[in-house]
């Protein structure tokens, strides 16, 4: 027999083979994609009606009703694009909880690199962030925003986000296979983040109040993300503005990239153990 | 210290151990674990595998065989990278399909078709080659017609017959089978015999958990005996086979001895194959005045072994036979029979055991054989000397028969025939 002889080394977060471990990734994904809209008559076509009509419904309550923008420019498109990217953190970070309690019969017969499972949580998500964005640029068209240089740029926010998010999944799935209280806090955690990010009103409105308070507020990463996007997308405050002092802007990315970094050490730490935890 | 295995093995397991931590009480929310703060959790190890180490050559078909709990399932899940072990280490020789509890880890949410792409692609192959052999899957496992069914609509049985399709059907050099075989009917399980023969014949390797030993005798070339945790015996299908039923059937108490009779053997194993726990010094036959190798007719006599030890043991069964010149057994007595409780003895110990009676034998010239066994319907031999010691029974010898047992003669006249009442 040719083939070389290997140690095994028992189960790892990443494994040794990258390939391997994006082409399991994107398996589990594509069929958890699948999985979502299964059975459905409109099928795919779900995945963006949905937001459409979602994003519709606030967009008219918010810009038109209640004129919670007080005189932001495009508040609705905003509004939009800040509930985008709360629910992409959302739906990665609260899937990410029970994911590889999900997967259990998956963990405990076959040995594979485990942040495969959470990472095909954040991978389902980023298409659904991809489908709502194509739906947000209908709405950024129909309020006549008028196209920016500053559009190039957007994805970094978008892809920062998506790292912070993958980062709190894995820490959130590894703390739930030992401790089964981390999806109700979760789930409450989430919420408050909700109403601590300047979703629903904008951080003009808390600078009128209280300059330190929007600097608070900021310091969340998701906040200093959202806050960026905004200004890439329609121009107004940047993040450096908003928070008063562009040097201030590191604190949220520090904040993220330790929360992110702590994730992967703690996933790593139980990536062993998962399949006699579970 | 660590090595690579020979060119011709395919697995190679080196005194792997693996220890489960079963905690005392459950702490699992963040409730009890204020409550209990100062408190350390506690646990209990479970030693599932303690230093378990063997060799399967490639192409070989190996056998893991042993009682529930007694670490098989451990060991299949050490090798197949989904357990962590604490010590030793294990090697490969090529891509390896494991074949867990039942399954390959279907979503039960998920369609056939979906479940066999993603367990495909766990098992190695890429997501094109997949797709490809989608169909022949399929195929194998008679279920085209239920591609698009949820797996939670299938039988466990016809599940099973997907997980064992998707497990051949991906090019593993080293199949770790568990318990497979038992499910399914006939014809299904004639497929999967075929289908790992010629698996074996094209060069794979593979190690098959089983309960069922005329599979471990029909199919495997060798096999591992486990009981808790530790290596019993590696020896031809055959030989473990038989093991494994005298350990199964063996009482709880018994079983302990036999395993560790066991391996003090195979720990001995350089020392030749018949190194065995315990050794018959010697044996002979007494009379009230001791040793001696004449014997009068009607006397108390006995016969007696001195046997010593090399490994601790539980209840053995001590056995003595006389035989006659001519080898016709005359007298065969154990103290298993006698329901004679004969304790536990450590290495080292040694221990005389004597059986006595009235001599009732022919003049003749007699010979003695003793043996030790372990208890058990099938008894496993642990010393054994024939025709240890040969005694002469004075006398003008007993007219031919074996033995010269009292007796008297009567004579009465025959009851006169009486008038037929009939």
């Amino acid at each position: 027999m040719s083939a070389e002889a290997y140690r095994v080394r028992g189960p790892s977060a990443i494994g040794g083979d990258p390939r391997r471990f994006w082409n399991l990734a994107r398996t589990l994904a594509a069929t958890d994609w699948k999985v979502r809209f299964y059975g459905s008559a409109l099928g795919y076509l779900w995945s963006l009606l949905r937001p459409l009509l979602l994003f519709g419904i606030v967009y008219f309550v918010f810009s038109r009703v209640v004129d919670a923008g007080a005189g932001v420019p495009h508040y609705g498109v905003i509004l939009l694009l800040a509930m985008i990217l709360f629910f992409f953190f959302s739906e990665v970070t609260a899937g990410g909880v029970t994911a590889m309690v999900d997967r259990e019969s998956l963990l405990r017969k076959v040995g594979f690199p485990r942040a495969v499972v959470p990472l095909a949580v954040a991978l389902v998500a980023a298409m659904n962030l991809a489908l709502n964005l194509v739906v947000l640029a209908v709405f950024v068209v129909a309020s006549g925003v008028s196209p920016r240089w500053s559009w190039l740029v957007l994805p970094v926010p978008f892809a920062l986000m998506l790292v912070f998010a993958t980062g709190v999944a894995l820490l959130l799935s590894a703390l739930y296979v030992r401790y089964r209280d981390v999806r109700p806090i979760w789930e409450v955690v989430l919420q408050a983040l909700f109403y601590a990010t300047p979703i629903l009103y904008p951080i003009q409105a808390v600078i009128g109040h209280s300059q330190t308070l929007a600097t608070i507020a900021l310091l969340n990463p998701i906040a200093a993300l959202v806050q960026e996007s905004r200004h890439l997308l329609v121009g107004g405050m940047s993040l450096g503005e908003a928070m008063g002092s562009s040097a201030l802007v590191a604190v949220p990315l520090a904040i993220g990239v330790a929360v992110t970094w702590l994730g992967v050490l703690v996933f790593d730490r139980m990536a062993p153990r998962a399949a006699e935890e579970l | 210290m660590s090595r690579a295995p020979a060119d011709d093995v395919a697995v190679r397991v080196d005194g792997v151990s693996k220890t489960f931590r079963l905690p005392r009480e459950q702490l699992s929310t963040l409730k009890e674990r204020a409550l209990h703060a100062t408190r350390r959790q506690r646990f209990d190890p479970l030693l599932a595998l303690r230093g378990v180490s063997f060799e399967v050559r490639t192409g070989e078909v190996f056998g893991i065989v042993g009682r529930n709990g007694s670490g098989k399932s451990t060991l299949m899940k050490c090798l197949a990278g989904i357990y962590q072990t604490d010590a030793g280490e294990m090697w490969l020789r090529g891509r390896m399909a494991p074949f867990i509890e039942l399954g390959v880890g279907f979503n039960p949410d998920l369609t056939a078709h979906d479940n066999v792409l993603i367990n495909a692609v766990m098992l190695g192959l890429e997501p094109e080659q997949a797709r490809e052999r989608y169909s022949s899957i399929m195929d194998f496992a008679e279920l085209h017609e239920f591609a698009e069914l949820k797996l939670k609509n299938y039988s466990s049985g016809m599940q099973v017959r997907l997980a064992f399709s998707v497990m051949v059907h991906v090019d593993a050099d080293v199949l770790l089978i568990d318990e497979v075989l038992a499910v399914g009917d006939a014809a299904f399980q004639q497929k999967c015999y075929d289908v790992l023969s010629r698996s074996r014949d094209e060069g794979r390797t593979i190690l098959l958990v089983t309960h069922d030993m005329g599979q471990v005798q029909r199919f495997c070339d060798r096999a591992l005996l486990l009981d808790r945790g530790r290596m019993v015996a590696v020896d031809d299908s055959r030989t473990i086979a038989r093991k494994y039923m005298q350990l199964n059937f063996a009482a709880p108490a018994q079983r302990e001895s036999i395993v560790l009779a066991e391996t003090a053997r195979s720990g001995d194993a350089g020392a030749g194959a018949s190194a065995d726990s315990a050794v018959v010094v010697d044996a002979w036959a007494q009379n009230l005045a001791g040793r001696t190798t004449l014997l009068e007719p009607g006397e108390a006599m006995g016969m007696a072994m001195r046997v010593r030890f090399a490994a601790a043991i539980v209840e053995p069964v001590f056995a003595f036979l006389l035989t006659d010149e001519h080898r016709r057994p005359v007298l065969a007595v154990t103290t298993e029979r006698s329901e004679l409780a004969t304790g536990s003895h450590a290495a080292g110990d040694e221990l005389d055991v004597a059986v006595g009676f009235r001599n009732r034998l022919a003049a003749g010239r007699y010979w003695i054989s003793v043996q030790v066994t372990l208890p058990g319907p099938d008894p496993d031999l642990v010393a054994f000397r024939e025709d240890v010691s040969s005694s002469d029974v004075s006398g003008t010898g007993g007219g031919g028969g074996v033995v010269d047992l009292p007796h008297t003669f009567e004579l009465t006249p025959a009851p006169s025939m009486q008038k037929a009442d009939w």
